[in-house]
């Protein structure tokens, strides 16, 4: 694992138009001096307004009708309950403070569940910087809370027109407004991903999540555990759950990507139907970083699909990239159907809405409990509010154990 | 010294671009011609890539048709040979599609491939001088051009790092932000030009280029060249949207392409300042 260099074993570095070159620069280090060496006390500050305005830290609830169900232990790491609804806020807090430290006026943010750029608009309530949020049209249709959400903190939301409109010409677009205003903008990535410091920087911003987690398993389960789940998209509340328990040899660490509607993919089409990037993708450099890609075999860059936009993307972390390289972390997926089974699952056994993004892991677990060990600790990265009406959507007509009836709310109006 | 080094030689070189297979082969094969007919000293061919970051809408735009019209990498390297041009070609594109070709996991294939189609030099601007290693290697072994490009956020160190790398010419970019075409030439071309008078390769100017007069004053601020890619892709995208035949597109590239080059011309004639390659 590196900090320093920005290559995690042949991923990461730095890929962007020169003109950005001096703005990564500045920011290496920036995260240098405040981030790794809490220099003017800026990690005491960024605690405290995580524990004051964030409400960490966040529980970790035995699971207790889920550890019956597959006779373990099942620990939730409840992210869902940190202000926002996602652990997207750690990050977007810490690089927006980090912004302020570094005398920048502006923060710019792209989205595509919506998560990171609600996160991104509150932090900069709170913390006073103009905000602009990029988001794919598609997005914006499928994520209509989100984007209230963001403008109600005061945000600008700006549509994406070009492409299939999802987060990875979000990205694109905000790379662009960065490359213009450069000397008084900061972008905040919202993943572990893009040009180095990005990947190292945001994983110590989340790794708060794995902090506390690995304290609290061990005062409640007495142990650590055998296997750690969570969703893997971009992959930040992946890394950042992994983080402390990278060296815990003992511990199974399991990134489940979305599966989508196949692992197939129409090469003719430059289409996947799936986000499994980690699963299926190869070795390309993208948005800043080389890292694991979904391409065709010209490079081109694919559409990806999953059920839930959280997770739709081509992309992934480069040290994600690495740690499966490495055989550290197993890459699992699980497809849109038993990634909605999941959701209900844990809707309906423990009374959490889960964001679709975490409802993979639980899928996961539904499918492969047998082979997980005897305590898992399982990471509810937010909550489903943002989802509601695309499982609406989507459930109608899927045979999904544990499902309600959708035709129910229809006749009564629905949600309405 | 090099046939693209050789272009600025005898007066301020002009350095067209387009993206390949723009809205269609065979129109941009006449388009590309036109650019010669023009008065193009460099023509600057673009190889679609899905994710060009550090493209305006214009060239973006640009790039989805050529991509929907069937570009791939094989295919450009076939145009390049279709071509009947004599300027030498620089081939502009991301670092993706360069890392991918032939056997994968290195540029070496690609620019093997495009040396032998006739590409003579390469622009990549998602590759910093930090990780452009393998990439210099590969046109060093091929006797090809590596162009960087120097932004007016560049400075210090990062100056002296490109220095030692790069080859053909500098392209100098104009303003911060994307390509795109401008209605003005940014004050900062000249504090940019200032910073690297010294370096002994031809300083080419881009970004915001569109018209003679822009021409003009770029190289009476002391510029070798001048860039100009969006301007033009807009009568490409102009005419494709109308539905214009290729011959009448090609005859309005040609005129705006002479436009630019007489501005060159001007801005030189007009410059007393000397060249440092010529001094």
């Amino acid at each position: 694992m590196s900090s320093h260099t920005g290559k995690f074993g042949e991923y990461g570095g730095q890929y962007v138009p020169e003109a950005l070159m001096p703005a990564i620069e500045e920011l290496e280090d920036a995260y240098e001096r405040y981030v790794l060496d809490n220099e003017d006390g800026f990690m005491d500050e960024f605690r405290e307004r995580l524990a004051d305005f964030g409400g960490r830290p966040t529980p970790l609830q035995r699971a207790d009708r889920l550890s019956e169900r597959y006779d373990v232990e099942v620990y939730l790491k409840r992210e869902d309950l940190l202000h926002g609804g996602a652990h997207k806020l750690n990050n977007a807090l810490g690089q927006v403070l980090l912004a302020k430290y570094m005398g920048k006026e502006r923060i710019i943010a792209e989205t595509g569940a919506g998560q990171h750029g609600t996160a991104t608009a509150m932090a900069c309530a709170h913390l006073g910087m103009p905000c602009e949020v990029y988001m794919g049209r598609r997005d914006i249709n499928r994520q209509r809370p989100n984007v209230f959400r963001m403008r109600l903190n005061g945000a600008e939301v700006t549509p994406v027109t070009v492409g299939r409109g999802t987060l990875k010409e979000a990205i694109s677009e905000t790379m662009r407004d960065w490359a213009t205003n450069v000397e008084d903008t900061h972008y905040v990535i919202g993943s572990v991903v893009g040009p180095h410091p990005f990947p190292a920087m945001v994983r110590d911003f989340q790794r708060v999540i794995s902090e506390e987690a690995r304290e609290q398993i061990r005062e409640r389960a007495g142990r650590l555990p055998d296997s750690v789940l969570t969703c893997a998209g971009g992959g930040s509340n992946t890394m950042g759950l992994f983080a402390e328990f990278v060296d815990d040899e003992d511990v199974d660490l399991y990134a489940v990507e979305a599966g989508g509607s196949s692992l197939d993919v129409d090469e003719e089409a430059g289409v996947a139907p799936n986000s499994a990037t980690l699963s299926t993708g190869t070795e390309g450099i993208l948005h800043g970083s080389r890292t694991r890609i979904l391409q065709d075999r010209d490079g081109q860059i694919m559409e990806s699909h999953s059920v839930s936009a959280g997770l739709d993307y081509a992309g992934v972390g480069p040290e994600l990239a690495d740690l499966v390289d490495r055989g550290r972390v197993h890459a699992v997926n699980v497809a849109d159907d038993p990634a909605l089974e999941g959701f209900h699952r844990l809707s309906q056994l423990e009374g959490i809405i889960p964001a679709l993004e975490s409802a993979h892991a639980v899928g996961y677990v539904e499918e492969h409990h047998d082979e997980l060990g005897e305590v898992i600790l399982l990471n509810v990265s937010g909550r489903g509010d943002k989802d509601l009406e695309t499982v609406l959507e989507e459930t109608h007509g899927r045979d999904i154990e544990g499902a309600p009836d959708i035709n129910t709310f229809e006749t009564t109006g629905g949600f309405q | 010294m090099s046939r693209i080094a050789d272009a600025f030689a005898d007066g301020p070189g002009f350095v067209p671009y387009l993206a390949a297979g723009d809205p269609d082969y065979e129109s941009s094969l006449a388009y590309v011609e036109a650019l010669e007919r023009g008065g193009a000293d460099v023509i600057e061919l673009g190889l679609p890539f899905s994710e060009p970051i550090a493209e305006g809408p214009t060239i973006q735009s640009a790039i989805v048709r050529a991509l929907e019209a069937g570009m791939t990498p094989t295919r450009y390297f076939e145009f390049v040979e279709d071509l009947d041009v004599d300027v030498p070609l620089v081939c502009m594109t991301y670092y993706n599609l360069i890392y991918q070709f032939g056997e994968g996991g290195g540029p070496a294939d690609f620019v093997r491939r495009a040396a032998e189609a006739g590409i003579e030099g390469f622009v990549v601007p998602d590759l910093p001088a930090e990780e452009a290693g393998p990439l210099r290697e590969a046109c060093d072994a091929h006797d090809c051009e590596l162009i960087f490009i120097v932004a007016p956020t560049t400075r210090g160190e990062r100056l002296e790092r490109i220095m030692s790398q790069v080859s053909g010419y500098v392209y100098v970019q104009a303003r911060l932000g994307t390509t795109g075409a401008r209605t003005d030439v940014s004050d900062r071309t000249a504090e940019s030009l200032e910073r690297i008078a010294d370096w002994d390769v031809p300083k080419a100017v881009g970004f915001g280029i569109s018209t003679g007069e822009h021409a003009q004053r770029v190289i009476e601020a002391g510029a070798d060249g001048v860039i100009v890619g969006s301007a033009l892709v807009d009568i490409v995208a102009t005419g494709a949207e109308r539905g214009d035949p290729a011959v009448t597109v090609a005859s309005k590239l040609e005129g705006k392409a002479r436009e630019l080059k007489e501005g060159a011309l001007r801005g030189a004639t007009g410059n007393e300042r000397p060249h440092p390659e010529r001094t």
